[in-house]
């Protein structure tokens, strides 16, 4: 796939070297293991495929990932949004400081993060004694879930947005505001077409990374069956009890949704560049 | 000479107010598309209070519970020998899988920026693809190859060997987890450097590996930097991948996103935080570092633009 160069009058040296390297390098850890992993499904009977991937808990598991990271995802598109625009327009003191900590839940570990976010939503800790008041419980419920997934998504709308909305062009905002339209229309009719890729991309990141997220969820989830078992628990759960066979096929469904959302996400910064430049 | 180079030599005149023209008070015509001041203040407001309870309070509750009953409980928490295990693990782990990745980030870099070749985009799809996939299905991947009722496990314990619950398949699912960072990090930088310096050096007769040193690398050294400290950052604190293939066994396969786990079941909540801080201080740096990097690269692109 990667052999042909073209060669007119390279002056530039190592092409061989560090393709080759790169190649070898992706191969053994990523492309043999997950090729042999996919191999491995092809082996069990579709009955065994089908039983365990549309077991009763498994099925549980789906609707609450997939709700849960729907919803999370959702949460960061408008508040993702918010926050892009008010780091990029407005001026207020700390806001360097702010811009760089949206960052921190990539770098912060899941499980730090999981932990953190139990003792702040417990019934005894900062936040959960007040909304426990109102008799709203967020650890061990589906509240939980989407607390945490919101957490690890946050960065993603904001940094696809921010960098978009750096680069608007003033000019169209100035046209539509000199032909009478209100902040509001021009909002809606000029400024949110030009960023709706850009607004998809990062929806469709903070899902997907929601979907598969596990150690910031199943401290706070705590993970009891049929009710807050996300997805990549139960898989934890089958690989724990050897049962290879199971934990391979609800496996092989994350995986696929995996690559589907991969799928999304390139069509869409194929859209966003196409209409960027 | 390359223009960017000839830019550069010309670049001391120009002061930085004439190569931004926006900096200083605004023009009085952005009035027009400008919020009143009372949506401002509301916006503003929101976004930090949804900011304060998703990124501070979580990281307030760490620091806070960690140090809450005083250095010396802290201190003896990060000393005490399981803990001290699980940190020289994870710091082995890193010492490892780090240069691994560092490596195949420039490889990569370098064979996708300095060159065309049928199948790029594809090449670079497949970077990224490792960091879709799920932690935990990673480390079944792992363990379905290598684990004692694994695919290569009959063979593999016949010659005596274990990658899984031990520190091999600890040191493979990270190094998976974490490949495409300095890549990501690395390709468009260097992409949208091109390689007319690099072609100018070597026909002013430099060898390809003295060009490497003496002028891609100091052009991406930022950008590399960071990508190592944030490669370091998640390397440290890969949890779900580890968690499947480790077995957690205490003081000698458990990470140190896994001592925190186990601390956290026993209910040793301050010993737990105390671990945790570690890392937070890490993933602070890292952040810090990006924002250096960024300013870094914003003071290039002022440069280069005058």
């Amino acid at each position: 796939m990667a052999g042909v160069a073209a060669s007119r009058g390279r002056v530039i040296p190592g092409f061989g070297l560090t393709m080759g390297f790169t190649l070898l390098y992706l191969g053994l850890v990523f492309l043999v293991p997950v090729g042999a992993f996919l191999l491995y499904t092809t082996t069990l009977s579709w009955e065994t495929f089908w039983n365990a991937v549309t077991h009763r808990q498994v099925i549980a598991s789906y609707k609450l990932s997939f709700g849960s990271s729907l919803i999370a995802a959702t949460i960061n598109l408008v508040f993702g949004a918010l926050v892009a625009w008010v780091l990029v327009r407005y001026r207020f003191p700390g806001k360097k400081l702010v811009d760089a900590l949206v960052d921190l839940p990539f770098a912060l570990p899941t499980a730090v993060a999981g932990i953190a976010l139990v003792t702040l939503y417990a019934s005894t800790g900062w936040v959960g004694q007040y909304l426990d008041v109102f008799g709203i419980r967020v650890a061990y419920t589906q509240l939980g879930v989407i607390v945490a997934l919101t957490y690890i998504g946050l960065p993603f709308v904001v940094r696809t947005v921010q960098p978009v909305l750096e680069d608007l062009d003033a000019e169209w905002e100035e046209a539509s505001a000199s032909l009478g339209a209100g902040r509001l229309t021009t909002l809606r009719r000029v400024i949110l077409p030009a960023l709706l890729p850009a607004l998809l991309t990062g929806y469709a990141l903070a899902f997907a990374r929601a979907l598969g997220e596990y150690g910031s969820v199943v401290f706070i989830s705590g993970n009891l069956p049929f009710r807050t078992e996300i997805t990549p628990l139960l898989i934890v759960a089958r690989a724990e009890q050897y049962d290879y066979q199971g934990a391979a096929a609800i496996g092989t469904v994350m995986l696929v949704a995996a690559f589907l959302m991969l799928l999304v996400i390139n069509g869409l910064q194929w859209w966003t560049s196409r209409r960027y430049g | 000479m390359s223009d960017k180079l000839a830019k550069r030599v010309g670049l001391s005149s120009v002061t930085v107010a004439q190569a931004h023209p926006r900096q200083g008070p605004a023009p009085l015509w952005r009035r027009a598309t400008e919020e009143p001041a009372w949506v401002r203040v509301a916006l503003i407001g929101t976004a930090l209070t949804f900011l304060a309870l998703f990124l501070m309070l979580p990281l307030a509750v760490v620091l806070y519970s960690a140090f809450e009953r005083g250095l010396g409980v802290w201190y003896s928490a990060i000393t005490e020998p399981d803990a001290l295990a699980a940190i020289r693990l994870t710091l082995l782990v890193v010492a490892i899988v780090v240069p691994l990745n560092t490596l195949f980030g420039i490889a990569a870099a370098w064979a996708i920026a300095k060159f065309e070749f049928r199948g790029k985009p594809i090449l670079i799809s497949l970077i990224d693809m490792p960091f879709a996939i799920s932690p935990v299905v990673v480390g079944l991947i792992f363990v379905i190859l290598f684990g004692s009722q694994g695919w290569l496990g009959p063979w593999l314990s016949a010659y005596d060997l274990r990658i899984i619950f031990a520190v091999p398949g600890i040191v493979i699912v990270i190094a998976f987890g974490t490949l495409p960072f300095i890549a990501r990090e690395l390709i468009p930088l260097m992409q949208q450097q091109g390689k007319e310096e690099e072609e100018a050096s070597l026909t002013l007769g430099a060898s390809g590996w003295k060009t490497f040193w003496h002028v891609t690398l100091p052009n991406i050294k930022w950008g590399l930097i960071y990508g190592i400290i944030l490669c370091n950052a998640r390397a440290m604190g890969e949890f779900g991948a580890v968690a499947v293939v480790s077995g957690r066994i205490r003081g000698e396969t458990n990470t140190m996103p896994l001592h925190i786990e186990v601390l956290y079941n026993e209910y040793m909540f301050t010993a737990a935080f105390a671990v945790s801080s570690l890392l937070t201080g890490l993933a602070l740096v890292t952040i810090a570092i990006k924002s250096v990097v960024e300013w870094q690269e914003e003071r290039r692109q002022k440069l280069a633009e005058a």
